[in-house]
């Protein structure tokens, strides 16, 4: 069985029709890429999962139990984590507020934190900073940093390359690496380097429709394919 | 402008504002004893602001929901607090401090879980349809106002109510030349301690880091598992609560009261909430500051420019910061 089934979802915001028909499974373990050209309905579904827009009709599964409906608080409390594309950093708190807040109790995992620090050194570099005073990649660090400080079955990643420095990208794809060991993580990306790096499964989403789903050795290995859905010569 | 902002956050940042203020009107007032009753005066009435306004900043900065109906929680407030007070003009009146501690402490409890009930019934069921709809929430929040209005007039009449005030309150007490309200120092303790008690819990509990973060992303703590339109609730009723509180302290700093002593706070309430900054407890505290102050010191020079001189602070202080003086990040 799959950890999280998406089964004709769609979703409109407002008058749009964003998603139209979206069906894929992700299985658990490593780490399965949504990829698709700008505007093409890829945080839709990422939002559409954690209940931040209402799919509707369709249904999102996980662990076999239907989430759709579910507040986002509740799906969240189901061990899915998210890190938005805006990395949704509170600036006015400090790094360790930040930490607190995702934390089930307010403390914290001693072993886990000694990891994260290990993964994200940043993290405890500025440990009693404010957030808001981060750079991007820091930021971003922290965005990660908050959705692995419990243990989570499933992370949903939006974006999470753009417009960092490669030798930030390198350190966040060495963290995933590590993380997806753990954890299933579901990555939304538009740099088709790094998801291939990263992907086991993938799927590529095309105006709001499932293009092509498959294992990413696969994709990888059709040029054509790639070139049809991601533009990626042109 | 950049220079300026630098140097002032040099010097102390925003927080020097009230005592420059002070200071030059020290200059302009020339004697001493006046210019300290009025900043006493002024103290005690940007405290007793702060208490009506600061569950609004909250909810404005928290929920995105503009309330033109808060004011009504202090009207109300006002009048439960008056009711109970003459209810027990026995205790009032009494040489025992203790019956008299006991009157307040009755009559402010009264406000504030009339505040608190109130609170969830208009959250319930007047905000909670218009959540997202600027347009409607003005309408319906004032049409509510109006409504609370009518009924306080339907309760206790179109006359100014009396209101009575326990005896350990009343008079005042002289230090060299200068004359202080036993009431003003109270309401400015009182405004003190609530203040403490709001920055200790936003800034040292896991509920006052949910709102802080509530403030600035509220979909983010949703997705951290939080159910933030249940905090929006306790926010709403504890803002409710305090503006009954604190239309219970001025219902005893005027003395008498009509009922439409909330639609005459609200606008003072709302230049506040936006001199301060929105969903920020320190701005409000500042803003309610600045505008008590403001409000004593140009009554005192020039009477005629009193009502105008807060619409001014305003608009000056917009100009230099558009975002108020110490508003919450977003």
């Amino acid at each position: 069985m799959s950890l999280l089934s998406l089964k004709n979802m769609k979703t409109s915001i407002g008058q749009y029709h964003v998603l139209h028909d979206v069906s894929f499974d992700v299985p658990e373990g490593g780490v399965f890429c949504l990829l698709g050209r700008n505007g093409a309905g890829k945080s839709t579904t990422l939002r559409s999962i954690m209940g931040l827009w209402s799919p509707s009709p369709g249904s999102v599964t996980f662990r076999g139990e239907d989430l759709t409906g579910l507040h986002t608080a509740d799906i969240s409390r189901r061990g899915i984590a998210f890190v938005p594309e805006d990395m949704g950093i509170f600036g006015g708190l400090t790094v360790e507020e930040n930490m607190i807040l995702a934390t089930a109790d307010g403390t914290f995992d001693k072993a886990r934190l000694k990891w994260i620090y290990g993964l994200f050194p940043a993290i405890e570099k500025f440990w009693d900073k404010p957030a808001g005073a981060l750079s991007g990649g820091q930021k971003q660090m922290l965005s990660v940093a908050r959705a692995i400080i419990e243990p989570r079955e499933l992370i949903l990643i939006d974006e999470p390359t753009k417009g960092l420095a490669p030798s930030i990208v390198d350190n966040m794809a060495e963290a995933f690496r590590e993380i997806s060991d753990k954890t299933t993580i579901l990555l939304v990306e538009q740099n088709f380097e790094f998801a291939r790096s990263l992907g086991r499964d993938m799927a590529v989403i095309e105006d709001g429709r499932v293009a092509h789903t498959g294992s990413m050795a696969d994709f990888v290995a059709d040029k054509d394919l790639q070139d049809r859905l991601l533009s990626l010569s042109a | 402008m950049d220079k300026l902002n630098e140097t002032i956050d040099r010097l102390g940042g925003v927080y020097l504002l009230p005592v420059a203020v002070a200071a030059v009107c020290f200059v302009l007032i020339g004697a001493p004893s006046s210019w300290a009753t009025l900043t006493v005066a002024g103290l005690a009435m940007g405290m007793m602001i702060f208490l009506m306004a600061s569950g609004l900043s909250l909810v404005f900065g928290l929920m995105d929901v503009l309330n033109f109906g808060h004011s009504a929680f202090v009207s109300l407030g006002a009048f439960i607090a008056a009711s109970v007070l003459a209810s027990l003009g026995g205790w009032l009146g009494s040489p025992s401090l203790m019956l008299n501690i006991a009157a307040l402490v009755a009559a402010f409890g009264a406000a504030m879980i009339f505040g608190l009930i109130a609170g969830w019934f208009f959250e319930t069921v007047i905000i909670k349809p218009v959540y997202s709809d600027h347009l409607r929430q003005i309408l319906i929040t004032m049409g509510a106002l109006i409504v609370v209005e009518e009924l306080i007039l339907a309760i206790w009449g179109g006359t100014p109510f009396s209101v009575g005030r326990p005896a350990f309150l009343e008079g005042a007490f002289v230090i060299g030349d200068v004359t202080i309200e036993i009431y003003r120092f109270f309401a400015f303790m009182l405004g003190l301690i609530v203040y403490a008690g709001l920055y200790w819990v936003l800034n040292r509990t896991r509920l006052g880091l949910l709102i802080r973060a509530g403030v600035e992303n509220r979909e983010m703590v949703e997705a951290l598992g939080f159910r933030i339109d249940r905090l929006f609730i306790g926010v709403f009723m504890a803002g409710s609560a305090l503006a009954a509180l604190g239309g219970a302290m001025w219902a005893g700093y005027e003395t008498l009261i009509t009922p439409h002593l909330g639609a005459d706070m609200m606008i003072v309430v709302f230049i506040v909430v936006i001199i301060g900054g929105l969903g920020s407890v320190q701005g409000t505290l500042l803003g309610a500051i600045m505008v008590g102050l403001m409000s004593n010191y140009v009554g005192f020079l020039a009477p005629k420019l009193s009502l105008a001189s807060n619409m001014l602070l305003m608009m000056v202080i917009l100009l230099w910061r558009p975002n108020g003086l110490k508003p919450a990040v977003k």
